[in-house]
């Protein structure tokens, strides 16, 4: 399933980048996109798990930058 | 300046803090003697925490996740470094240095995405249905398909639909970029998003909300900037690799030369690691890694407002480099409808005599004849009767004196009805009257009125021009000429279309090196060639889904010229994302030495990070801008 995400605060490009990074590592990814300027992330992950899986991404991206929040 | 609560906040934080360090700084200044350094330790220490406060905790929370080097903990151990060795002044002053960047940064970044967010403010937020007796004002998600919505001057079209009732004009400069406005009146379509210049029209819908033209190209738009462009991805992976090299260089510098020297002198202990330090500093990516994808959203952004829809970074890209430009003919370089464009011999009384005739047929041609009848001050009598249509010769009405015979050559000659033969690059209609010869009508289907100009213009920015069509050789040849086309391919069938896009992408030398191929057509049955070329652009698409599809950049209105005006967009983006990177390269390169050598200090390292990432971030800003002038064409009488 692909679902797109708002995000809030997103002002590193660099994190961004290593946002989309990891959580393309994660278990049940697909594929991430993440647009910087459109403070957008797209995700296509395992339909089953999807929740669990949004959980973990939601802590990788707290991990790499604390202020930025995704609009579930 | 409208800033998000965050930025609010910090701003008030950096303008107070700016003036109790000043306050502080000036009292140190003529004070210094009169009080105890721990005291002037105390309020330098005060108003450091109070800028610094947040960079303390992002600090804290990062290490604790195992990201030990980043920008936060490297500015913390560089100003309280400064604090050590008594600095107090020069460290508070280097933060909050650093936060009026970082800050500067932020409401850039965020001034770019609210310009686009306004250029795309073309949505209508209401729609008025007529319910019931009445008009509603409701949300246009939820007016359905066959409804009817009531458009006053002034106000946006809502929803795709049909005029029912009313006419008047439409600015259509939200969607194509073109502010000419155009006339609508019952049984023409009004496209969401423009604006109703004058009247009331009554619209039926025809979609929905969602799939209503404005609702497409947002979303076209929005996305375009999730498609990266080779440049974008280069400072991706630049980045990765970056990042780690350059830490293990700081190591390096931190560790290396003390050991060679003198391992166990303290002094030259700090010095290296002080310069490791200022190296991190001035490593942060974050100007490259900013300004690239600013630049190309900005570029996508300007090309949107001049109604030319990219679908993605790497597309313009392609555009700055095209140097083969391959057109299609019908509907593209020609208007792509037939027109009368001479008529010999007597000129009334043949285009009277051959409307007369052709007035009730549907064939184009026939339509065409009436319509230039018409303009001369011809009007249709009732008399329908008594037309015989001869299958691939034309057309005989009545008999007798008053038998109007309208086909080509083979007819007149079939009947006997000597003519003057015209040899004309369209269709050539021979008229006469009661065995008589009245005169012939060329048919043809016109060139538009700016194609030769924006051929010109194009030839001007290097681009070698290629005409391709099913059309006959010299309808072909001519249409090249007038236009000015380097070279023309007539006759060919679609696939074949296919087959020469893609010899010319192949061929290596010759007149077209190993560049970049475009194509423009129409969108409707170019489909397959538009894919096959490196760029595929689709011109007249506005109302046209299939286009929209099928094209990488969509040309909403129907002038050559929107390609000069793509082109010019797409140079001036790729000239600022170099300037960037060739800008913040050198000036990150030149520091980072600098600091290897212990030259730079703080300032410097705080410059070489925040202040090149600002500079950057202002150009790339300078992409949203436009000159529109290159998609007005001259003025001419449009009529529906």
């Amino acid at each position: 399933m692909t679902k797109v995400f708002k995000m809030q605060d997103l002002d590193c490009a660099n994190c961004a980048a290593k946002m989309e990074r990891t959580v393309a590592k994660i278990d049940g990814v697909n594929s991430v996109s993440i647009n910087f300027m459109g403070q957008k992330m797209s995700i296509d992950a395992d339909d089953a798990r999807f929740d669990e899986i949004m959980a973990k991404v939601v802590k990788a991206c707290r991990k790499v930058e604390p202020d930025c929040r995704i609009v579930m | 300046m409208s800033l998000t609560a965050r930025q609010k906040k910090t701003l008030i934080r950096i303008i107070a803090t700016l003036a109790a360090f000043i306050a502080a700084f000036l009292c140190h200044l003529f004070l210094e003697d009169r009080a105890p350094w721990w005291a002037w330790l105390v309020v330098f220490a005060a108003i450091y925490l109070a800028i610094a406060y947040d960079v303390l905790i992002r600090a804290a929370k990062n290490i604790a996740h195992g990201k030990v080097f980043d920008e936060n903990f490297l500015m913390i151990v560089a100003t309280v470094g400064a604090f050590c060795v008594l600095e107090f002044a020069e460290a508070v002053a280097v933060m909050l240095f650093y936060q009026v960047g970082e800050f500067f940064q932020s409401y850039a970044v965020g001034k770019s995405r609210r310009s686009i967010a306004a250029l795309m403010d073309i949505c209508p937020e209401t729609a008025c249905v007529l319910r019931g007796d009445g008009e509603e004002t409701v949300a246009p998600e939820s007016v359905e398909i066959g409804e009817t919505v009531v458009v006053r001057a002034g106000e946006r079209v809502p929803i795709d639909g049909v005029v029912a009732e009313g006419s008047g004009y439409l600015d259509t400069s939200a969607l194509t970029g073109e502010s000419k406005p155009v006339a609508v009146s019952v049984g023409d379509t009004a496209l969401s998003g423009s604006i109703s210049t004058s009247g009331v029209l009554h619209i039926v819908t025809q979609k929905k909300y969602e799939d209503s033209t404005v609702s497409r190209i947002l979303e076209l738009v929005e996305n375009a900037s999730s498609k990266k462009a080779k440049a974008e991805n280069f400072i991706t992976r630049f980045a990765a690799v970056y990042t780690p090299a350059v830490v293990i260089c700081a190591l390096l510098i931190a560790v290396l030369p003390p050991l060679i020297i003198a391992y166990s002198s303290a002094a030259v202990w700090t010095d290296w690691v002080t310069r490791a330090l200022t190296f991190l500093v001035v490593s942060c990516p974050c100007a490259l890694v900013i300004s690239v994808p600013m630049s190309f959203f900005g570029g996508i952004g300007a090309a949107s407002k001049c109604g030319i829809l990219v679908k993605g970074g790497n597309y313009l890209e392609l555009l700055d480099r095209v140097d083969t430009l391959v057109f299609d003919k019908t509907g593209t370089v020609t208007k792509g409808s037939f027109e009368v464009v001479n008529v010999t011999g007597d000129h009334d009384a043949t285009l009277f005599a051959a409307a007369d005739a052709e007035v009730f047929s549907t064939h184009p041609i026939a339509q065409s004849v009436v319509a230039a009848a018409k303009l001369c001050g011809y009007t249709p009598d009732a008399h329908g009767a008594d037309v015989k249509e001869i299958a691939g010769r034309g057309v005989v009405k009545g008999a007798g004196q008053d038998e109007i015979v309208c086909g080509n050559a083979l007819l007149l000659s079939e009947r006997g009805i000597s003519f003057e033969s015209v040899t004309g690059v369209g269709t050539v209609v021979y008229v006469a009257r009661g065995g008589r010869f009245l005169g012939a009508i060329e048919i043809a289907d016109a060139v538009k009125s700016d194609s030769s100009a924006a051929v010109a213009e194009l030839k001007k920015l290097g681009m070698y021009t290629v005409m391709l069509t099913g059309d006959r050789r010299d309808a072909a040849a001519t249409v090249a000429q007038s236009v000015g086309a380097d070279e023309v391919y007539s006759e060919l069938l679609p696939a074949d279309k296919v087959n020469k896009v893609e010899q010319m992408i192949e061929q290596k030398g010759g007149k077209h090196k190993r560049g970049v191929v475009a194509f423009v057509g129409d969108g409707i049955n170019d489909a397959p060639v538009l894919s096959r070329a490196d760029v595929g652009l689709a011109m007249g698409a506005l109302g046209s889904d299939a286009a929209i599809e099928a094209a990488d950049v969509v040309l909403m209105n129907d002038s050559l010229m929107q390609i000069v005006a793509a082109r010019r967009i797409a140079k001036k983006t790729m000239r600022i994302v170099m300037q960037n990177i060739v800008f913040a390269l050198i000036v990150k390169l030149a520091v980072l030495i600098l600091a290897a050598c212990g030259i730079a200090d703080m300032w410097l390292a705080v410059f070489a990070d925040v202040g090149v990432a600002v500079l950057a971030i202002l150009n790339a800003m300078r992409c949203l801008k436009t000159a529109k002038s290159t998609t007005e064409r001259p003025p001419e009488v449009q009529t529906t």
